[in-house]
C-alpha cells in the first residue's frame, strides 16, 4: 500500500515535471495537471494511510478513522487547482491564437529593436 | 470579541461582487465604489494598526472555532503596518488607474482590484499556513486578471509564463504543507511553533525538507535569484498601475518569510538552523547583484524597473537573512520605502510610455508635461538607487548598520554599494536619454502632440512621492516603531499564547450526547 501511493506520487511528479520543461503551453499544462494530482494524493498521505476507515472518531467502539484534515485539505486544493487551469487555458489559448505561437517562453528581441539599439 | 479586524478582508469581498453585479456598464458608479472602498480600507487599516501599536495581539476567531481547530485572523504589529502600507498603495494606485484611464481599457477592472486587495490583506492578517495558501491563490487568480487587463498579445503571453510559474509555485507550497502536517499534524503557525521544538532531533529529516520547500515557494514570491524568472515580463507587460500594485506582491513573500521564520522556525530551532545564513543570503546577494546588472543592461524602462524591483527585492533579502532583531528593524523600513518607490517608478513609466509609441531607452520627440513627469523620475530614481536625501539611503544605511558586527559585512558591503552604484549609472542613462536627449528630436511636423497625463495621475505619483518624503523626515520614529515590531516578532510567546489559549467553540465529543 505504501508502495503503491508513494510510487504513484513519484510517477505523476515526474512525469509532470518532464511535461513542464517541455515548455510549450499544452504539455505544460497537462504537466501541471499532473503535479497538482500528485499533490493531492501527497497531501491524503500527509494524514497517515487508513484503508475503509470512516473520518469520524467513534466513542462507543474503539475503531481505526483516518483523518478528516487533510480530507478536507485536498478538497479545497483541487477546486483551487481546477479553477486554476481552467484560467490558464484560457490565457494560453488567447495568446496561441493571438500571435500563432505556443511556446512559454520569452519572445525572442525583434530584429529591429536590436539593430536600433546598436545604432 | 472584535471584528474589526475581519473587515480588510471582508470589506474589499462585499465591494467586488457589488461592482461586477450592480454596476456593470457605469465605470463612473465603480469607480466611486472602488475609491470609498479603499477609502474605508485604509480607516480600517489605520485603527487597527493603532490598536496594535501598544503591543496588543487582535485574535479573531472565524465562527469562534478556537485555534488550532479554526481558522484564525491575528493582528500584530508587522500584519497591520501590511495592511495598512497596502491599503494607502491601494488607493494611490487607484487613483492612477483612473486618472490615466486605464480602468476603461478592460472590463472589471474594480472588481478584480477589490479582489487582489482581499487576497493580499487575508495573507497578511491569517494565522494558518493552509488559509495563507488560499489567500495566496486569492490574490493570485486576481492578479491573472489584471495582468493581462486590456489584453493584446505580449501581454498575453507574458501573462501565460506569469500563470504558469504561479501554478508550479503553488503546487510547491501543498507539498510543503503536506510535509508540515505529515510531521507535525497542525498548520496552525502557532501550535506549529510549539510542536516544531518538540521533534526528536534524530527525526528531523521530514520538517527540514518541509522548511526548505517553504522557503522556497516564499523565495518564488519574493522573486529571489534564481527564482525570479517570472518577474521581468509580467511587470513589464502589465498594465501601468497593475505593475504598481504588484509591487506589494513580492512583499507578500517577504513577509511571509519574516513570519514564518521567525516564529515557527526561528534561528535558534536547532532542526533548521543555518538555513538563513548558508542559502538566503548568498541568494539575496547575487539578486542584488543581478538586479543592478539588469538596470544597467534594460533597453526599455519598463525592463529597468522590474530589474530595480528585483534589487530591492534583493537588498530586503538580504537584510531578513541576517535575522537579528536589528536587522529585521531595518528590512521592514526598506519595505515600505521600496514598496512605494517601485510602485512610483511604474507608474511613472506607464505616464512616459503614454506619449511615446514604446519605452525603448533611444530618444523620442519632447512630449506634453515632459517636465514635470522627469522632474517625478529624477526623485524617484532618487529614491529607487539610495541616494541621499530620501529614504532609500536611509534604508541602506540601516541595513549597513545592521550587518556590521556580522561575519558577512564584508560581502553585504561591497555587493550592496557597488550595487548602488551601477544603479546609479543606469538610471541616470535611462533618464538621460528619455527626458534630455528628447530635445535635440524633432517631432514630425504631421505628428500631433500626444496629450499630456491627466491631473490625477500626476496626483497619484506625486502622493506616493510625497509618502516618500514623509517616511524620509520621520524616519526617526518609523524605524522605532519598526525595531519594536520586530522586538515583537523575536518574542513571539504573547502571539502563540493569545493564539492557542483564548477559549472558544471546541467539538468536545460528550456534546451533544
Amino acid at each position: 500500500m505504501e508502495l503503491l501511493v508513494a510510487s504513484a506520487i513519484g510517477v505523476l511528479t515526474a512525469t509532470g515535471l518532464y511535461l513542464v520543461f517541455r515548455m510549450r503551453s499544452f504539455p505544460v499544462i497537462l504537466g501541471i495537471s499532473l503535479l497538482t494530482y500528485a499533490v493531492n494524493v501527497f497531501l491524503f498521505a500527509s494524514g497517515r494511510l487508513a484503508v475503509g476507515a470512516p473520518p469520524i472518531l467513534d466513542k462507543t467502539a474503539d475503531l481505526t478513522y483516518a483523518d478528516p484534515l487533510p480530507q478536507a485539505l485536498v478538497l479545497t486544493a483541487i477546486v483551487i487547482s481546477f479553477g486554476m487551469t481552467a484560467v490558464v487555458v484560457m490565457i494560453a489559448l488567447g495568446a496561441y491564437l493571438g500571435g500563432d505561437d505556443d511556446t512559454v517562453n520569452d519572445a525572442v528581441q525583434d530584429d529591429t529593436t536590436a539593430k536600433e539599439d546598436a545604432a | 470579541m472584535t471584528h474589526w479586524i475581519v473587515l480588510p478582508v471582508l470589506l474589499p469581498a462585499l465591494v467586488a461582487p457589488f461592482i461586477v453585479l450592480a454596476a456593470r456598464y457605469h465605470i463612473g458608479i465603480q469607480r466611486v465604489f472602488s475609491v470609498a472602498g479603499v477609502l474605508m480600507l485604509i480607516a480600517i487599516a489605520a485603527g487597527l494598526a493603532w490598536q496594535a501599536s501598544d503591543g496588543t495581539i487582535t485574535l479573531y476567531q472565524l465562527g469562534d472555532w478556537a485555534a488550532p481547530f479554526g481558522i484564525v485572523l491575528v493582528g500584530d504589529r508587522l500584519s497591520t503596518i501590511m495592511v495598512l502600507l497596502t491599503a494607502v498603495l491601494g488607493l494611490m494606485v487607484l487613483l492612477y488607474a483612473i486618472g490615466s484611464g486605464w480602468d476603461e481599457k478592460g472590463r472589471h477592472f474594480h472588481a478584480l482590484f477589490q479582489f487582489q486587495l482581499m487576497g493580499i490583506m487575508g495573507a497578511f492578517l491569517t494565522g494558518d499556513l493552509f488559509n495563507l495558501f488560499v489567500f495566496f491563490e486569492v490574490l493570485l487568480i486576481a492578479s491573472y486578471g489584471l495582468m493581462i487587463h486590456s489584453g493584446g498579445n505580449t501581454r498575453l503571453r507574458a501573462g501565460v509564463q506569469y500563470v504558469l510559474f504561479n501554478l508550479i509555485g503553488s503546487t510547491l507550497f501543498l507539498f510543503a504543507l503536506g510535509a508540515i502536517y505529515a510531521e507535525t499534524g497542525t498548520l496552525n503557525m502557532a501550535d506549529l511553533a510549539q510542536r516544531v521544538t518538540l521533534i526528536d532531533p534524530s527525526e528531523t529529516v521530514g520538517i527540514r525538507v518541509a522548511a526548505v520547500l517553504l522557503l522556497l515557494v516564499f523565495a518564488i514570491k519574493a522573486a529571489l535569484v534564481p527564482l525570479h524568472f517570472w518577474l521581468p515580463s509580467s511587470y513589464a507587460e502589465a498594465p501601468g498601475p497593475v505593475a504598481a500594485l504588484f509591487a506589494i506582491m513580492t512583499k507578500v513573500g517577504a513577509y511571509a518569510i519574516i513570519r514564518v521564520y521567525t516564529m515557527v522556525f526561528p534561528p535558534e530551532l536547532e532542526a533548521t538552523a543555518g538555513l538563513h545564513g548558508a542559502w538566503l543570503l548568498p541568494a539575496a546577494l547575487i539578486s542584488l547583484a543581478i538586479g543592478a546588472i539588469g538596470v544597467l543592461a534594460a533597453r526599455k524602462l519598463d525592463r529597468l524597473v522590474t530589474f530595480a524591483v528585483i534589487g530591492s527585492m534583493g537588498m530586503v533579502m538580504v537584510t531578513i537573512s541576517l535575522f537579528t532583531p536589528q536587522s529585521i528593524a531595518a528590512a521592514l523600513y526598506y519595505i515600505i520605502h521600496s514598496t512605494l518607490a517601485a510602485a512610483a517608478l511604474f507608474l511613472i513609466a506607464d505616464m512616459v510610455r503614454s506619449g511615446r509609441t514604446d519605452l525603448r531607452l533611444v530618444p523620442m520627440p519632447a512630449v506634453a508635461g515632459a517636465v514635470l513627469t522627469a522632474a517625478l523620475f529624477f526623485i524617484a530614481a532618487i529614491a529607487m538607487t539610495g541616494l541621499p536625501p530620501l529614504s532609500g539611503f536611509l534604508g541602506k544605511l540601516l541595513v549597513l548598520d545592521a550587518s556590521f558586527a556580522t561575519t558577512a559585512m564584508s560581502w553585504v558591503f561591497a555587493v550592496v554599494l557597488l550595487s548602488s552604484l551601477v544603479n546609479v549609472v543606469g538610471f541616470s542613462r535611462a533618464g538621460s536619454i528619455l527626458f534630455w536627449k528628447s530635445k535635440s528630436v524633432e517631432r514630425p511636423a504631421d505628428d500631433p502632440l500626444p496629450a499630456a497625463p491627466a491631473t490625477l495621475s500626476y496626483v497619484a505619483v506625486g502622493g506616493l512621492i510625497a509618502l516618500l518624503a514623509v517616511h524620509t523626515a520621520f524616519a526617526g520614529p518609523i524605524h522605532g516603531y519598526m525595531t519594536t515590531t520586530s522586538a515583537q516578532l523575536f518574542a513571539p510567546e504573547p502571539y502563540i499564547s493569545t493564539v492557542l489559549e483564548t477559549p472558544g467553540k471546541l467539538s468536545t465529543p460528550t456534546e451533544g450526547q
